[in-house]
């Protein structure tokens, strides 16, 4: 189990480290891995930059010889895959039926007028993104928030809210700490 | 671990971790699925390891899959007394240890009914009427030990059907009568026999587990609390049919799932459970997993081959059917999760075992999600030919907050609403469509009087409208307009011809469309006007939404006779629609309010000045009440 772990976290860092030098030689590193099947090749890149760039779609297009409009069909086609980048804190509120019938929907309108932004939009300054899905399966303890991966169950507008005024506090506090290290 | 070469070994296998184990142990079975997850339960394993420390040897923990009961998560099951403590709090572990220690049962921890207290699992309502042959094993497996899969006698299935001629399992399958779980119910054994005729040097099984339709999870449960499960239905499958390779096309939205598949399949290949010459016999096999990038019609299965072959997820024109020509254009049988979880079970028990439960057309058991406004929420697994109102009843308990439930909606978008007056049907595949739902994948969503039907026939639309994958000109166009005139009834400009334009757009995109969803599609709307015409008529004449629901129709209200000024919703208000002052009456401004309903959450529970209503405000009295 150890084992597994630490060579994926080695695999983590080389990533970044490729990635950081140029896209071409993360994409290639990208098919090798995913024996060139385009959707799991374009998932890794969304995994590492949190959305397509479109540098690393031309790149992929060239490198598996499929035609650039094939693989934007691909990237516009698929919930998973953005065109533009994503905020910090991504928050997903499921609007699945069982969401949706205890007021998923009601959620989403007060963190849309919170953040003022759209479901699918980043605020301006790029912490946060607001995203709705159409189930995660949690439907019996409904309805579901996600705050960056972490699941939320039986949520209301206010404790929605709340999770994400604590989100924009640690932050603060984040930052004031490195302030005063420094 | 070394590969098994032989059936025997797997048998040696058994018994020697069989042998390992202490017989006499306790075990804290905690429910650790995804949605355990989503109430603490993670904090609770924690709490349990710290508790435990001094009495390893008797008390053994083990971090399961979802044990179906989820509005009593986080929960545990105490083996081997069966012994159920539900909604746990990370600072109960420690009582549980020590009370175990001392033989004791912790009433206030139980299920509790009624003033009725239930601690042992086979007494609770929720469990009692159940019949577990799928999910069963979900609270004794470590979904990441193979080795708990075997020791359950995981494997053995697949021993004896590589014992048996592949045209007698086909048989075996095709008298045990099952259906696909994926919602068409398409024979499974016929599609079998199909698939196992075409000449081709390669034939592919798929596993489909892009579980799209919302409110329903079972197959995400199954995949992720015994994958093993699935895996050994499929090489089953795989012999049968004479297929080299399966492909798990599993949602990209259950994460957990994908990595306890991913660790399942890793497992199975150590053992030779999966590779070449499986168990020392000539057939070789292995799984492939391709994850799902949110696309709801990727579970159609003309779609979901072109998904994994790299392309949009556009279904194509039938025939040539998967069966003759499917992935990467070879013959390839696609199954759903829990029809592939059924196969292992058929051919451990026999047909004639499988065949015994169910009805006449519909055989074996089906796993419900029985979600929405009901008391006890969760997975439930019932043998076929159920009547509703025994699964909304006995099982579910009946309406939360002692609301009357109006209608159950099943089969997702796919499928429609059954109202309350005809929930003496039984459960099975004719019965569902004749009341104008399908079985579909299997969730079941109560609703009460506060589930407005036209808003759940705009949500439904909505969410076609969205995932329809355009193809289609019928599905596309049809979707979009049929929901927007859903919007406009919704808001308060329908008209009485909304309705008949309604039902002929419905039949078109039913006739006109090429796959399952387009064919479907009016479905949730076609039902609801066939039932609860009078709502959409209330919001058409009236201009009122009986539930409460809809956002244009309803107003919120301060009673000035009963507000106390005391600002929480003032300052709650997201749109400053409240003015007022401390302690004097405070207003809201309707020009402002989106209709959060905050402000009726935060007035205190004594004072509940907040009143939400729909045309006339109601009068003095009706107030009050």
């Amino acid at each position: 189990m150890d084992k597994i772990k630490s060579k994926k976290t080695t695999k983590k860092t080389s990533q970044k480290k490729t990635a950081k030098d140029s896209i071409p030689e993360f994409v290639e590193e990208c098919i090798k891995r995913q024996g060139g099947l385009l959707i799991p090749v374009l998932q890794d890149i969304q995994a590492h930059y949190r959305y397509l760039p479109e540098p690393a779609l031309r790149e992929v297009s060239k490198k598996l010889g499929i035609p650039l409009r094939d693989v934007y069909g691909v990237a516009t086609f698929y919930r998973a895959f953005a065109l533009t980048p994503r905020g910090e804190h991504e928050i997903t509120v499921c609007l699945g039926t069982a969401c949706h019938v205890r007021g998923g929907a009601s959620i989403v309108n007060t963190l849309s007028t919170d953040l003022g932004i759209s479901p699918g939009q980043t605020t301006p300054d790029g912490k946060f993104t607001l995203e709705t899905v159409n189930c995660l399966g949690c439907c019996a303890i409904g309805p579901i928030v996600v705050v960056d991966g972490e699941y939320h169950g039986e949520m209301n507008s206010q404790k929605a809210r709340k999770l994400i005024e604590k989100l924009g506090k640690e932050e603060k506090n984040a930052k004031a700490k490195v302030s005063k290290r420094a | 671990m070394p590969k098994l070469k032989s059936p025997k070994e797997l048998e040696n296998l058994r018994e020697k971790i069989l042998q390992k184990r202490k017989k006499d142990k306790t075990l804290i079975s905690i429910s650790s699925g995804t949605c355990g997850r989503a109430s603490g339960s993670l904090r609770i394993v924690e709490a349990f390891k710290n508790a435990v420390k001094g009495y390893e040897d008797k008390i053994e923990l083990k971090e399961t899959g979802c044990h179906g009961f989820c509005s009593a998560e986080p929960n545990v099951i105490i083996f081997p007394e069966e012994i159920f403590y539900r909604n746990l709090k990370p600072e109960d572990a420690e009582r549980i240890i020590s009370s175990l220690v001392k033989g004791e049962i912790l009433y206030e921890l139980t299920y509790q009914d009624n003033g009725s207290k239930y601690p042992r699992l086979k007494e609770i309502p929720f469990y009692k009427d159940q019949k577990r042959i799928l999910l069963s094993d979900n609270p004794l497996v470590d979904p990441t030990s193979i080795e708990d899969y075997i020791s359950l006698g995981g494997y053995s299935s697949l021993s004896k059907a590589l014992s048996m001629e592949p045209d007698a399992i086909v048989e075996e399958i095709k008298k045990s009568g099952l259906r696909g779980r994926g919602g068409a119910g398409f024979p499974t054994g016929r599609k079998w026999e199909i698939v196992r005729k075409q000449k081709s040097d390669v034939k592919y099984v798929i596993c489909n587990a892009d579980e799209g339709d919302p409110g329903a999870y079972m197959d995400r449960s199954l995949l992720e609390g015994n994958p093993h499960l699935v895996i050994e239905g499929m090489i089953i499958g795989g012999y049968a049919i004479g297929a080299t390779e399966g492909w798990i096309y599993v949602r990209d939205e259950y994460p957990l799932a994908v990595q306890n598949v991913t660790k399942a399949i890793e497992d199975a290949r150590k053992l030779g459970l999966l590779g070449k010459n499986i168990l020392g016999s000539s057939f070789s096999f292995d799984i492939k997993i391709a994850r799902g990038a949110g696309a709801f019609v990727c579970g159609e299965e003309t779609a979901l081959i072109a998904s994994i072959e790299g392309k949009r997820g556009i279904p194509r024109q039938r025939p040539p059917y998967p069966a003759q020509k499917g992935l990467f254009g070879k013959p390839t049988n696609i199954n759903n999760v829990e029809t592939w979880g059924n196969v292992t079970r058929i051919i451990e028990k026999g047909a004639d075992w499988y065949s015994s439960i169910g009805t006449e057309g519909s055989k074996g058991t089906k796993i419900f999600s029985l979600v929405g406004k009901v008391k006890n929420t969760g997975l439930v697994e019932v043998p076929m030919g159920m009547s509703i109102n025994d699964l909304v009843y006995k099982v579910g308990g009946g309406g939360s907050n002692g609301k009357r439930i109006k209608a159950v909606q099943i089969g997702g978008p796919s499928g429609g609403c059954i109202p309350a007056e005809l929930f003496h049907l039984p459960i099975d595949y004719e019965s569902l469509t004749s009341a104008g739902a399908i079985m579909g994948s299997g969730g079941m969503i109560v609703m009460d009087e506060d589930t407005c039907m036209v808003d759940v026939a705009r949500y439904f639309m909505n969410f076609l409208q969205d995932e329809s994958c355009g193809k289609c000109v019928s599905c596309r166009e049809g979707t979009q307009r049929m929901y927007e005139i859903l919007t406009e009834i919704a808001e308060g400009r329908g008209t009485e011809e909304h309705l008949s334009l309604l039902e002929e757009l419905g039949q078109i995109v039913k006739d006109a469309s090429m796959c399952g969803l387009g064919q479907t599609a009016p479905n949730p709307v076609l039902s609801t006007l066939r039932y609860y015409r009078h709502e959409y008529e209330a919001h058409i004449k009236e201009k009122r939404c009986p539930a409460l629901v809809c956002k244009e129709l309803i107003h919120y209200y301060i009673l000035p006779e009963k507000c106390v000024g005391c600002l929480l919703c003032l300052k709650s208000c997201p749109s400053g629609a409240i003015s007022g002052e401390l302690k004097k009456v405070h207003v809201i401004d309707e020009s402002k309010c989106i209709k959060c309903g905050i402000c009726m959450d935060v007035c205190p529970e004594k004072v509940r000045a907040v009143i939400k209503y729909s045309g006339k405000m109601p009068d003095k009295e009706a107030k009050n009440g």
